[in-house]
């Protein structure tokens, strides 16, 4: 029986309170009126630019707004020309003002969605292994099921955010813009409010539900005489990730493609997933070789960490190739509604946005190819500390462009969302591990799983 | 590999009490032994097919490619709908050898050798369709950047359609190699088991002198590997250059992201129902069924079924993004309520039958073991695959942003006649295969033996999971 150590508990609790703090901060010293932005702008200028900042700021706040889709009312004034000098400089600022207050939502929510997808990545992850009858995994089970248990407060926050987000990440909520806006008229079928918060909660119910009866039939196995639990858990399995390949689709046009409700991609759903993906898998051979390290997994040995470098390494590729995909198809075709989307990145995001492909990429793919390195347990964690920095830069990317536009930056409010969420998880990840013995005692895969050797 | 502990709960994968010699004397039979009337008649057949489509291609490239039903405004249509058919068809050959040995699945190794045959002779008919649908084949050989007298003219390596050039050829060239090395203890066996001299002579050439040594057996092992690595990023990036040929154009319809992934997971569906049709037959004609078993054929369901279900979320997105866009022009393209309801609309419920529909019907158990279904459905996706293709391309082009060049497309017979010159070709290929080739990697299927042949299994689910007690005394 694994216990969480009192010293990771106060750890965690540390780092939620600091996180806290940190985020209060960041949502109190945004400025709430134009008068204190402008300050806040003129305070920026000297202490960081100099001079030449204001010039350079109005250049590309212009180039900025034609390319944001996302907040489709003042790009619209621009394309248009119809307002007048002043009334343009007025939604100018007012643009920029809510740009601002969006700045600590968007902190906050990179960090939540991020903790939290590496939860519903695991739990697919398990989904996956049942279905597939797996025999090398089922002595991670447990640990699995321990990553999950973040699901259900993670999947919470988010949902919570998303809803209470509104026009700070969903222009589409915005019903003068709506008014103005024939495309976004066209699809209020599918982006209105009462219909996009109805989605969040099934979403939220259905992922939950099935970590409910999966962890509950996974446990009944251990004491069980008969499969039927485990045969449980298998139809819970196939009929979850059915439910799943359908809500991820849509959670990520509502939550992430809505913010630019202007812009689409076929591909975005899978490409997010596969960020979730290689993250959750990362997270899971983490956990495993901490506590294999601390001496809980006596029954696993250097093969199954031999997989799970295997399946990082792997999605690593998978999500590059996702990655490319979106991004050179439209680069190619360079149609102008799909191009600003990646427009914005490049120009505002430049070192991220590239510097995110070394890190997701680059790195594991030399890391991680060689058979023997991804056996050593120092490897696989520097390489899976490379992979998630990598992946909460892509959803950074994901959110901040579409929400702040270039007005982002890397500071105590995004560093306080990390702490907060990543204290929120270690605590309820080590406090689902310890509930239970970690051998999944019962699982008819068990016995084939601990003698594994690759 | 892995250890040779496997689950009592996992079904046999070879039934019946066999020894390895059993094995090889059944896989070597079909080779060693004689054809019989009924596979003349079907290489006649197979034969005739190709040789009249033989005689389209030729007509074609003397004649003019306007003897084909091609317009003004659709420039594609039968010739790369096929050539996407058929390449995508070859892509559950690699996904068996490779993406499964990657991912260690033991049933593999009965179906793999058939899998990648398919692959190479569908590869094979997916080749001809780029050179003859050209108008001046002659020079095709101007697609390959050499240096020449035209003071160095270059290819433009910004198209899709030379990328499909090298990615063709690298994928048929990489198969043939992956597939010739697993073939090589298979031909040393039918070498050593023949005792028709001529036979000895030809087998003894095809195996590279092959004496099975433990270190040739390790290294085997890893190129099988290394291989298998290299193979699998390659069928995805096949399949992704494939689709880019429409994706990367401006075309509504065509231009769409989700192409790479989308395209890759419908070549699967397609390549293991040809599998699946193929090997329905095969097993029975050949006698094998004690290896390619009823679990190998859902086994071979399940993954159509996980396929075509990445397929249809595919289809409800494009239909989906379609009407988000908002853009009019979405209205005309493959997936959308005007082509639901539009001239094409046969074309239209064709795929959404036979792609989305029947292969529901899997999900029920009884109808995923029961063969004669599975082969029908297996030759409902066939079809529905190639209208998938068709659609694309031919709704697509049909309807552009310029009511003016609104076109439609009817094939004249020699559009026709090449396809079924293909699928003939095809057949002659695979028929003359069967004969000559162990359709079976019986090496490899050997090594499970002990692991999931049923009598085995039975042993230890009598004498307990202690190996030591039978390890060596063959039934």
């Amino acid at each position: 029986m694994y216990t969480l150590s009192s010293k990771l508990k106060l750890t965690a609790i540390i780092l939620v309170i600091v996180g806290a703090i940190g985020l209060v901060y960041g949502f109190i010293s945004t400025p709430s009126n134009e008068e204190e932005l402008k300050e806040l702008l003129a305070a920026d200028a000297h202490g960081e630019h100099g001079a030449e900042h204001d010039e350079a700021s109005v250049t590309t706040e212009e180039h900025g707004m034609a390319i944001d889709e996302g907040h489709a009312k003042a790009s619209e004034g621009h394309g248009e020309s119809a307002h007048a000098e002043g009334e343009h400089g007025d939604s100018h600022m007012e643009h920029l003002l809510h740009q601002f207050q969006t700045k600590p939502w968007s902190a906050m929510f990179v960090s939540a969605f991020f903790f939290f997808m590496i939860a519903l990545g695991a739990l697919v992850f398990y989904a996956i292994q049942y279905v597939a009858q797996a025999g090398w995994s089922p002595v991670l089970f447990r640990v699995i099921e321990g990553v999950t248990n973040y699901l259900l407060p993670g999947s919470i926050i988010v949902v919570l955010i998303v809803i209470f987000a509104g026009t700070h990440f969903y222009p589409w909520q915005n019903h003068e813009l709506v008014e103005e806006d024939v495309i976004l008229q066209g699809k209020s079928g599918y982006l209105n409010f009462p219909f996009f918060v109805i989605r969040a909660i099934i979403y939220l119910i259905g992922w939950n539900l099935y970590r409910f009866v999966a962890r509950r039939n996974s446990l009944a196995q251990a004491t069980a005489t008969t499969l039927t639990p485990y045969k449980k858990n298998f139809k819970a399995s196939v009929f979850f990730l059915l439910f799943f390949v359908i809500t991820e689709t849509t959670m990520a046009w509502d939550w992430f493609m809505s913010m630019t409700p202007h812009w689409y991609s076929t591909l975005f759903a899978w490409y997010v997933f596969a960020s979730m993906f290689v993250s959750a898998i990362t997270v899971i051979a983490l956990v495993t070789m901490f506590l294999k390290k601390i001496g809980h997994l006596k029954f696993v040995n250097d093969s199954h960490l031999h997989d799970l470098a295997k399946f990082m390494f792997a999605f690593s590729v998978f999500w590059t190739y996702l990655w490319f995909g979106q991004f050179l198809l439209i680069w190619y075709a360079n149609i102008p509604e799909e191009v600003t989307y990646f427009i914005i990145r490049i120009e505002e995001y430049n070192l991220l946005f590239f510097g995110m492909l070394v890190l997701n990429f680059i790195f594991p793919i030399l890391m991680l190819i060689n058979s023997d390195y991804k056996r050593i347990p120092w490897f696989v964690i520097m390489a899976g500390v490379v992979i998630l920095v990598g992946h909460y830069i892509d959803i950074f990317l994901l959110i901040m462009p579409s929400t702040v536009g270039p007005h982002w930056s890397f500071g105590i409010t995004e560093i306080a969302g990390i702490l907060f969420f990543l204290g929120l998880f270690i605590f309820c990840v080590g406090t689902g591990l310890a509930k239970e013995s970690l051998y999944p005692k019962g699982n008819p895969f068990l016995k084939e799983s601990e003698n594994y050797h690759y | 590999m892995s250890s040779h502990y496997e689950a009592p709960i996992r079904e046999p994968l070879v039934t019946g009490e066999k020894t390895y010699h059993d094995i090889s004397v059944e896989v070597g039979a079909p080779v060693l032994g004689r054809a019989n009337k009924s596979w003349y008649i079907v290489f006649t057949i197979a034969l005739i097919a190709f040789l009249w489509g033989l005689g389209c291609i030729i007509y074609t490239v003397s004649t003019g490619i306007g003897v084909w039903g091609l317009n003004k405004t659709i420039g594609w249509a039968w010739d790369i709908t096929n050539f996407v058919w058929w390449v995508g068809i070859g892509h559950a050959g690699t996904l068996i050898s490779a993406v499964l040995l990657l991912f260690r699945q033991k049933w593999r190794m009965a179906v793999n050798r058939s899998a990648e045959a398919m692959t190479i002779f569908a590869v094979v008919q997916a080749g001809l369709f780029p050179i003859i649908h050209m108008g001046r084949p002659w020079l095709a050989y101007w697609v390959l950047p050499i240096p020449n007298q035209f003071g160095s003219l270059w290819v433009n390596f910004n198209s899709p359609l030379l990328w499909d050039v090298f990615a063709i050829s690298t994928y048929l060239s990489v198969s043939l190699v992956f597939w010739w090395t697993g073939l090589l203890p298979d031909f040393a066996m039918l070498r050593d088991r023949t005792t028709n001299e001529f036979q000895k002579k030809i087998y003894g050439i095809l195996s590279f002198g092959w004496s099975g040594r433990v270190k040739d057996w390790q290294r085997f092992e890893e190129v099988s590997l290394v291989l298998a690595g290299l193979a699998t990023p390659l069928v995805l990036s096949v399949h992704t250059i494939v689709s880019f040929d429409f994706a990367t154009s401006v075309v509504p319809g065509w231009h769409s992201t989700i192409f790479p992934p989308y395209f890759v997971a419908g070549a699967i569906f397609s390549g293991f129902a040809m599998v699946q049709t193929l090997l329905i037959i095969m097993r029975k004609v050949v006698n094998l069924q004690d290896y390619i078993t009823l679990l190998h054929i859902e086994y071979m369901n399940k993954v159509i079924l996980l396929t075509g279900g990445i397929v249809s979320v595919a289809y409800i997105t494009e239909f989906f993004i379609g009407w988000y866009s908002g853009t009019s022009y979405e209205n005309y393209t493959y997936l959308s309520f005007g082509a639901a309801t539009g001239p094409y609309a046969w074309a239209f419920w064709a795929l959404i039958v036979c792609n989305f529909v029947v292969p529901l019907t899997l999900w029920v158990k009884k109808l995923r073991r029961n063969i004669l279904w599975t082969f029908i459905v297996a030759l409902v996706i066939n079809i529905g695959m190639w209208f998938e293709r068709f659609d694309i391309i031919v709704i697509d082009l049909s309807k552009g942003r310029t009511p003016s060049s609104w076109a439609m497309f009817s094939p004249t017979f020699v559009d026709i006649g090449v396809f079924i010159g293909t699928i003939g070709f095809f057949f002659v290929l695979f028929l003359l295969y069967a004969r000559t080739f162990p359709v079976i990697a019986q090496a490899e299927v050997k090594t499970i033996l002990k692991s999931s042949g049923e009598y085995y299994k039975n042993l230890r689910a009598k004498h307990g999971d202690d190996v030591a007690h039978h390890v060596d005394n063959d039934p």
